[in-house]
């Protein structure tokens, strides 16, 4: 007997939408309340590898094509980056700033440069993560 | 606040993430390379003459002043250290170009070489213990990286080996930080400094002491060295050379720093601890460097019997002697990828990296020969070179402290390591030629030009040592007065 995925593809497609946004709600919670970017990257990379889980892995590339490499690196530099505009403004590297701004739907919002370091830290994990385990999974001989 | 302090470790991290973009354009990989370690070279130098003039400069990460924040130091001790680091670094990516490969350069060999800089000039600079930490992580990772790139089966057994011991002796600095967290509650290196005075050194801190001699003596090969020759001896001679320069010269920094910044108020149990260390490396390594016909291996050994040198310099620890063992120290690091680019040379133009298949070089690579010989020299400490000065201060007060048997270890193995050198000198290059000498390739100028300019360090820094002694000595002075360092990064409060 043929064994059919219909269920755990079925699920997955709805389950992977409630994991990314939680765990973008994550990612940008962090700095008032538990959560952040290593934490954030970790929960996507879980919804990715679920996706890995219910189809295979070329279907998946097709979709989300990314290569985990790239987004690691370019989360290094994204984080890196926050640090030395320091050195345009004059002031010792890794300073952070924040404001607050009038948004049309969310009103009065909290913006920090420390977000965008977060964003480069839950680049590099979801890229990290993703990385290792496609390499081993595509691992054949 | 001198942002210029976080450019030799920001250098390097922006040149590996940029190279992790296109690893198999290995043109580009190469300039980009180069032109990063040119510019790190000139900022570090910048950084030296700051320190110089300017005296101990710092930089609170993100304004939070210490004891809260990180803070990066260059006092003249790192800063020497650093601008060494740029050398030694320029030095064998230059020697790689010639020797590492095609497919170890598409394998990213380029990124994990910047990312080992990261971590060796990270450590340096830092001023904060947890900080220390990390540097040395993300030098260790890109050390096995290096150390297992090429997947041959000797690479494997023995990063296997390399790992294990170094994840070992990382969870018991973690342990080790967090038992001195436990009794100080804080992290920042000058602020520890202050406090243990307050406390005063002994019982529970002494302990904590002793632990951080035992994870940074695994670290630098201080007497924990059995790691050390197997793993050593199987990268490719660009990666072997950048380890036996800077990996455990890292440890032994740390080594200095701990000893002379934050545990020195009880040098009967500490410091006897370390000079009998020292000696036990000495030992060792001495047997070690005579007993084998390898080339490998009695290179290895060599660099455990100066790391054994540098650590009586700590041990003896009057000012003198730790101007000697910073001036030692330098002069090793530049020596030590000096002999490893000519001991990788000499094992890819023999074929073979046993003594006793080789023979009769001196002919056809006459160039190769004498600076072998240079190296050996300088390695020994023969006065117009650049090991004497430092051996001359460590040896003249360890006389005068009265360590007369420790003394007496280094004198010997001083002598050991002169014989060791010129016995691989005299099979390698005297006598008829090897069996093994068939089909000789030409030296590139790559290697000419690299290893020419070390040897020429070497010489310089052996008959300018009055120039370089005036940095050295400043260095030296910091060391001895720990107040100097304590006051730079703490004046703000």
């Amino acid at each position: 007997m043929k064994f059919t995925d219909v269920y755990l593809q079925t699920a997955t497609k709805i389950l992977v939408f409630i994991i990314m946004t939680f765990s973008i709600y994550i990612l940008f919670a962090g700095h008032h309340n538990p959560g952040g970017g290593f934490i954030g990257g970790l929960i996507t990379a879980s919804a990715l590898v679920l996706l890995y889980i219910a189809f295979d892995l070329q279907s998946v590339r097709d979709i989300i094509p990314v290569d985990f490499k790239q987004l690691a690196a370019a989360g290094v530099i994204v984080a890196v980056l926050t640090g030395t505009a320091s050195f345009i403004f004059d002031v010792p590297f890794l300073t952070q700033t924040f404001t607050y701004v009038e948004l049309p739907i969310l009103g009065k919002t909290e913006l920090a440069t420390a977000v965008i370091f977060d964003l480069g830290v839950y680049m590099t994990v979801v890229g990290t993560t993703m990385t290792i385990i496609t390499s081993i999974s595509e691992d054949e001989k | 606040m001198n942002n210029l302090l976080v450019l030799p470790l920001l250098i390097p991290l922006c040149t590996a993430v940029i190279l992790l973009f296109f690893n198999k354009q290995i043109a580009w990989q190469r300039w980009i390379s180069t032109i990063s370690v040119l510019l790190n070279l000139t900022v570090s130098s910048v950084i030296l003459f700051q320190v110089k003039i300017e005296g101990i400069q710092t930089l609170y990460m993100g304004g939070w002043l210490p004891p809260y924040g990180i803070v990066f130091v260059a006092d003249m001790l790192a800063a020497l250290m650093v601008l060494a680091t740029s050398v030694v670094g320029a030095c064998c990516l230059f020697f790689a170009f010639g020797t590492i490969g095609k497919e170890r350069e598409k394998y990213y060999f380029y990124p994990f070489f910047q990312f080992l800089l990261v971590g060796v000039i990270g450590s340096f600079l830092t001023g904060d213990l947890f900080n220390l930490f990390v540097c040395f992580e993300v030098m260790l990772i890109s050390s096995y990286a290096l150390i297992v790139l090429g997947g041959t089966k000797r690479q494997l057994r023995e990063t296997l080996k390399y790992i294990l011991i170094n994840i070992l002796s990382s969870t018991l600095f973690v342990a080790a930080v967090a038992y001195l967290y436990g009794v100080v509650g804080t992290l920042n290196m000058a602020d520890l400094s202050v406090r243990i005075g307050e406390v005063g050194q002994d019982g529970i801190l002494n302990v904590i002491a002793i632990m951080f001699l035992v994870v940074f003596s695994l670290k630098a090969g201080l007497f924990l060295f059995f790691w050390l020759p197997g793993s050593y001896s199987v990268p490719p001679a660009a990666i072997s050379s950048l380890f036996a320069a800077l990996l455990t010269k890292v440890g032994l920094y740390a080594l200095i720093r701990m000893f002379t910044l934050i545990f020195y108020n009880d040098p009967a149990v500490t410091h006897s601890w370390i000079a009998w260390m020292a000696a036990a490396t000495m030992i060792f390594g001495a047997f070690g460097a005579m007993a084998y016909s390898d080339i490998w291996r009695i290179l290895n050994y060599n660099v455990i019997i100066s790391v054994g040198f540098i650590a009586v310099g700590l041990a003896v620890g009057t000012e003198d002697a730790l101007n000697g063992a910073v001036f030692y120290l330098l002069h090793d690091m530049a020596a030590k990828a000096l002999l490893f680019i000519l001991g990788g040379t000499l094992v890819i133009t023999a074929g073979t990296s046993r003594l006793t298949e080789m023979g009769g070089l001196i002919r056809r690579y006459p160039l190769m020969g004498w600076m072998f010989f240079i190296a050996a020299l300088a390695i020994a400490g023969i006065p117009p070179l650049s090991g004497f000065t430092g051996k001359l201060l460590i040896i003249k007060d360890g006389f005068q402290e009265g360590y007369f048997w420790l003394m007496a270890v280094s004198l010997a193995s001083s002598f050991i390591v002169l014989y060791s050198l010129i016995k691989l000198f005299m099979a390698a290059f005297w006598g008829e030629e090897g069996q093994m000498v068939s089909a000789l390739p030409k030296l590139n100028n790559g290697f000419i030009l690299t290893a020419g300019g070390m040897s020429l360090l070497l010489i310089v820094m052996g008959l300018g040592s009055e120039w370089v002694y005036e940095f050295v000595s400043e260095a030296g002075n910091t060391l001895s007065s720990p107040a100097t360092y304590i006051d730079a990064v703490l004046r703000s409060r």
